[in-house]
């Protein structure tokens, strides 16, 4: 009986360092569609799909041009930056003062124009880098070194964005005007340009979660799929456009998963992740750290 | 330094102001005074390009301001304290004066800048890390004001800078524009509070409906009938 509980002790720890772990990249991908969304009002419904193409990047860097990992990876987050003010520039912009539900749609056609064209350029193969990375063991716990790399690179790309939000004068115009857009102009700033450079941080942070994730899952047309909902739901339960909100949110999600996966399969984890949102969204409609007004 | 000439603006089909014409000379102190929507708010907008002029012409040294991008007309040295403050209720105090300093001009003095209001305003340097949202209305009148003053501006347009103020408050902005016009800065002011108004400005234009009725000095002012009677209550 001792020697059970013991056991199941070491399982219980490593699920639930596991759930830190996945919880970093979760926060990541939030951090970069709570920042749209926070400042120019848009969800990017294709947001996870941004992170497809950044896969892609890698893979062909990588693996076709056999470029290091670490050469390839900037100018990945470069790659999917400009995309994201690209995707602002020709979808967003012209449609700021449209209803929600039109950006909502235009959006999500972007989700569906960058499935088809990553299938009809890329094929609907499984791809990967080729890179395995040892697996740390503690004790009777195991750790990629994949996802310890990534929980670290991640917590560093948020570190990166929270400087630049609260030291720079740009990122404190990015604070500001999410909180009284029509007096921007009366400080000099060009709410465009703000909105443009937004928008490449959000793409760079989703170039950022294109390089960790690749190291971990294959990329295919559909991999945004198996992101891009619970990034959403994360966003939500934080509350949409709330960066703290959503970084809880994400560590909270990831354990869900995780534990949930302990107990049963890994299916039944997000069964779980999906069921407590849905609680969560009668007891705390606003989201866990709305406002109150 | 600041000439508008026949201007006519709106909102759409609203228009609010008809053939509005008024100049504002270096070092002066100018007032707009009226009542309740005869479109001072609107004059002052229109100045800083937050709306644009259907009609008519602004000159700020000479420089076309309606031509001028809105987000370059502070660049010319105007600088706007908009009606309610209109602060950034969740960021810092010192985050709205840096706000204050985002144009590549004054960024590069924002260090001198900042010890200039924090000298003018030492309250600001004590509540430099609350969020501004959580001050008292007369401290956020000074972090409005503080703000606006860090784009190191030579003309100040400060849009009812007594409302929804505590009579004591009043008095404590009347005399902060005294002091900050004894620094030299030129200042347009528009108020409801004629009274208070015309003690710290040199002239003063009456706006009613729309239109420019009455201009003149402080004294003229305070002194002719249709004023007193309709503003002054004596």
């Amino acid at each position: 009986m001792q020697s059970f509980l013991d056991i199941f002790d070491i399982y219980l720890l490593e699920a639930v360092i596991n759930g830190i772990l996945l919880g970093g990249v979760l926060a990541l991908l939030a951090l970069g569609l709570n920042l749209i969304f926070g400042v120019i009002d848009v969800t990017w419904i294709c947001y996870a799909e941004l992170v497809m193409i950044g896969m892609y990047g890698m893979y062909y860097l990588v693996q076709v041009y056999h470029l290091p990992y670490w050469a390839a990876a900037p100018l990945v987050i470069l790659l999917v930056a400009l995309l994201g003010a690209a995707l602002h520039y020709l979808v967003i912009a012209p449609l700021l003062t449209a209803p929600p539900i039109n950006q909502l749609l235009a959006t999500g056609g972007v989700l569906f124009i960058l499935q088809s064209f990553a299938t009809v350029a890329f094929g609907i193969d499984f791809r990967n880098l080729g890179i395995r990375l040892p697996v740390l063991a503690l004790g009777e716990m195991n750790f990629s070194y994949a996802r310890l790399l990534s929980f670290v690179a991640a917590l560093l790309g948020m570190i990166g964005v929270y400087l630049f939000l609260t030291r720079t004068f740009t990122g404190t115009a990015i604070r500001a005007i999410a909180q009284d857009r029509q007096i921007m102009p009366l400080m000099g700033v060009d709410t465009k340009r703000i909105y443009l450079i937004t928008s490449a941080v959000g793409g760079g942070l989703a170039g950022l979660a294109a390089c960790l994730l690749v190291l971990q899952y294959d990329v295919h047309p559909f991999v945004g799929l198996s992101f891009g909902p619970i990034t959403f739901l994360i966003c939500v339960l934080g509350g949409l456009g709330n960066f703290i909100g959503g970084f809880i949110a994400a560590f909270v999600f990831a354990e869900i998963i995780s534990l949930g996966g302990l107990f049963s399969d890994l299916e039944w984890g997000y069964v779980l992740a999906f069921a407590f949102f849905i609680v969560m969204m009668f007891i705390r409609p606003a989201g866990l750290l709305a406002r109150r007004s | 330094m600041l000439e508008l000439k026949s201007i006519d603006a709106g909102y759409g089909s609203f228009q609010a102001l008809f053939d509005v014409s008024l100049d504002v000379k270096a070092g002066e102190a100018v007032g707009v005074i009226g009542p309740n929507g005869a479109g001072k708010t609107t004059l002052m907008r229109v100045i800083s390009g937050l709306i644009r002029p259907i009609k008519g012409r602004i000159a700020m040294e000479g420089t076309d301001v309606a031509a001028t991008p809105a987000h370059r007309i502070v660049s010319l040295g105007i600088a706007h304290v908009p009606e309610n403050r209109r602060l950034f209720p969740r960021l810092t105090v010192a985050d709205n004066l840096k706000m204050g300093a985002y144009m590549p001009g004054a960024r590069a003095k924002y260090a001198e800048r900042l010890d200039f209001v924090f000298d003018l305003f030492p309250r600001m340097k004590e509540r430099r890390n609350q969020m501004a949202g959580t001050m008292s209305g007369g401290e956020q009148q000074m972090c409005a004001i503080g703000r606006a003053l860090m784009s190191n501006p030579k003309l100040l347009l400060l849009d009812e800078p007594s409302a929804g103020l505590a009579p004591v408050v009043v008095q404590q902005v009347f005399e902060l524009v005294k002091r900050i016009r004894a620094s030299g800065l030129t200042v347009l002011i528009v108020e409801q509070n004629v009274q208070q108004v015309l003690r710290v400005v040199d002239r003063a234009y009456l706006l009613e409906a729309g239109s420019i009725r009455a201009a003149g000095t402080a004294e003229e002012l305070a002194a002719s009938d249709t004023i007193r009677q309709a503003y002054l209550g004596v």
